[in-house]
């Protein structure tokens, strides 16, 4: 089992992801993965401020909408090219997460979550109310998918958006692995920690918190960027609070504060609620009362509960071993 | 002139709500250092509990609001016992996400229970008063005098009677309360009844003249989370004053700036204040 640590799981991960389509029935399963993948990608993202960092922004959704919209608007609108839209998704996120994030990151621990929370109902607002620009609750539709590169792909069937979608999934954890275990994760870490302690070993607080927050929401601008590409069609909704509460969910099922975790949630609560179909609208009956119990019984969720438990079992085995495990 | 009394009308209604609900809010938070974001969904039963004991049982009015505000405080109560007891000990995040899920249950619930569809609750009191010129429904009246009631018993409860300043000594310092024998359990109960109340005759009065439907706490609950940072976390004055700045500024930025954004102004209010005084607007010092 220890081997699955390291590489040797993240490749048995990459090809369960590349293999999946010839277990997938139909189109419509690789449709439901291909969302799932989606919403990893920005839970991963969230996950990097909420479980790294230790600060919970309650506004995630609303910049998974803002990059959704921006790329919605450009090719619509504007007839930008989609991949140059894609581009602009993600740095129209961090524009604007940039003051936001200057803002909420002066508060601290609740108030910092109440504000991110009203910041996200400020988005949602603007989206909805600023027809001229958004088409209010019209939604924007008719978004064209994305465009092929050079002749050689094109994105037009199910299975080759599912590639692609895959594809900047690797891109994202690939990524946040890297981020994670660097001095700057370390970092966010020591900052989730103790702020107190992190700032008198030298730590930059303001910079560092507000480095995990574009990177934060450049990841959810990415992916409501993709979102908008793979739905083709967006309203006011997305950037609703509810999924922000989502992504939580996902994030704590798996684990806060893991790489792995969050990834597991992300892709195995949509496929629990495909089963539960005729709960689809009252899923939160059943997900509530469970996130309720995660928290009072399993606060680090499964992929933190079975750390906790192989790290046990490994000083128990080797008092003299001070590995930590990682994941 | 006659404009401008009628949204200072608009503002008293708005904020004597706006500061009930902040009220649970704050007391809540006193005690526990939780955000509770189920406080908006206690609004939402409060409205439908008031809605059905009229429309099923044909109860009045006050009885009806009566038997939401009972139904609301053991709602409440028997919350905190299963979800925030658990969790006194954890860390700041875990019951926050916790109040979340409550949050989300309740409001699944309700949906699956009485739909999802927006129902008119009906008031006895329909007639409209003129005087001098301004016009005011009745049920606005009925708000505003009910809403300063209520906030004057809590200030009378919390301050005349020993267990509202049990209440108030364990917002004040947890240990020392503990060690004149306050219980901290049931102090913990007693809060969350009490914020239940509130949310339940707030959402009772203002029902009427708005909508009943499972999303109909949110707008709300964000505002009076908006308020309770203004006023300070925590504070019960701040509180009853940031509601009536909130509802002031709402029915003022509806009139003369523009009915589509006033559900914004109040947010904005909150980032431009915070932008300069990251510790809100009565508190001393740095939090």
């Amino acid at each position: 089992m220890a081997r699955l640590h390291g590489p040797l799981g993240w490749a048995l991960l990459l090809a369960a992801g590349l293999l999946f389509p010839l277990l997938a029935r139909n189109d419509y399963h690789l449709t439901v993965m291909s969302t799932a993948y989606i919403f990893a990608l920005a839970t991963l993202g969230l996950n990097l401020i909420v479980g790294y960092t230790g600060q919970f922004n309650l506004a995630h959704a609303g910049f998974m909408a803002i990059g959704a919209y921006t790329l919605g608007i450009l090719t619509v609108d504007h007839q930008v090219p989609f991949w140059w839209a894609f581009l602009a998704a993600g740095a129209v996120t961090a524009l604007v997460g940039w003051p936001l994030g200057w803002i909420s990151l002066r508060l601290k621990g609740h108030y910092f979550s109440i504000f991110t929370m009203c910041v996200g109902y400020i988005i949602f607002l603007v989206i909805e109310k600023w027809e001229s620009l958004t088409h209010g609750t019209v939604g924007v539709i008719g978004i064209p998918a994305p465009s092929g590169i050079a002749g050689v792909v094109s994105f037009d069937t199910p299975l080759s958006l599912y590639y692609l979608v895959f594809f900047f999934l690797v891109v994202g954890v690939w990524a946040m692995r890297r981020i994670a275990n660097s001095l700057l994760g370390r970092t966010f870490v020591a900052i989730r920690n103790g702020d107190e302690l992190a700032e008198a070993l030298g730590i930059n607080l303001m910079r560092n918190k507000l480095t995990a927050f574009l990177i934060s929401v450049v990841y959810a601008g990415w992916a409501g960027a993709l979102y908008a590409g793979f739905v083709r069609f967006l309203g006011p909704d997305l950037a609703a609070v509810h999924h922000t509460f989502d992504m939580t969910m996902y994030m704590l099922v798996g684990g806060l504060g893991t790489l792995i975790g969050p990834l597991l949630g992300a892709i195995s609560v949509p496929w629990i609620t495909q089963y539960l179909q005729f709960l689809q609208e009252y899923r939160f009956i059943i997900f509530g009362p469970l996130l309720i119990l995660l928290v009072i019984y399993m606060p680090h969720g499964i992929v933190g509960s079975w750390l906790a438990w192989r790290a046990r079992q490994a000083s128990l085995a080797a008092p003299h071993n001070q590995e930590q495990p990682r994941a | 002139m006659d404009i401008f009394l009628q949204q200072v009308l608009n503002g008293l209604t708005l904020g004597g709500i706006y500061s009930l609900v902040a009220l649970g809010l704050t007391l809540v938070y006193g005690i526990l250092h939780v955000p509770n974001f189920a406080h908006g969904a206690f609004y939402m039963v409060g409205a439908f509990a008031s809605f059905l004991l009229m429309d099923k049982l044909g109860l009045n009015y006050w009885l009806a609001m009566l038997g939401s505000a009972v139904a609301v405080a053991a709602l409440a109560a028997v919350a905190e016992r299963l979800v925030f007891h658990p969790l006194r000990h954890a860390s700041g995040l875990h019951p926050m996400i916790a109040a979340i899920g409550l949050l989300l249950f309740l409001e699944a619930g309700a949906q699956a229970l009485w739909g999802a569809d927006f129902q008119r609750m009906s008031t006895p009191y329909t007639g409209i008063i003129e005087m001098g010129g301004v016009t005011a429904p009745v049920q606005r009246l009925l708000i505003i005098g009910a809403a300063f009631t209520l906030m004057l018993m809590l200030h009378l409860f919390l301050t005349r009677t020993v267990m509202g300043s049990t209440i108030i000594a364990m917002a004040q310092n947890r240990e020392g309360a503990s060690l004149v024998g306050i219980d901290a359990n049931r102090v913990a109960m007693l809060t969350f009844a009490v914020s239940g109340v509130l949310a339940a005759v707030a959402a009772t009065l203002y029902a009427p003249i708005n909508l009943v439907y499972p999303a109909m706490g949110h707008l709300v609950i964000t505002k009076a989370f908006v308020i309770i940072i203004l006023g300070g976390m925590g504070s019960v004055p701040g509180a009853i004053v940031g509601g009536l700045i909130i509802g002031f500024a709402e029915s003022f930025g509806a009139f003369y700036i523009s009915t589509d954004y006033k559900d914004i102004i109040a947010f904005m209010a909150l980032v431009v204040i915070l932008s300069f005084r990251p510790q809100g607007i009565f508190k001393q010092g740095a939090h």
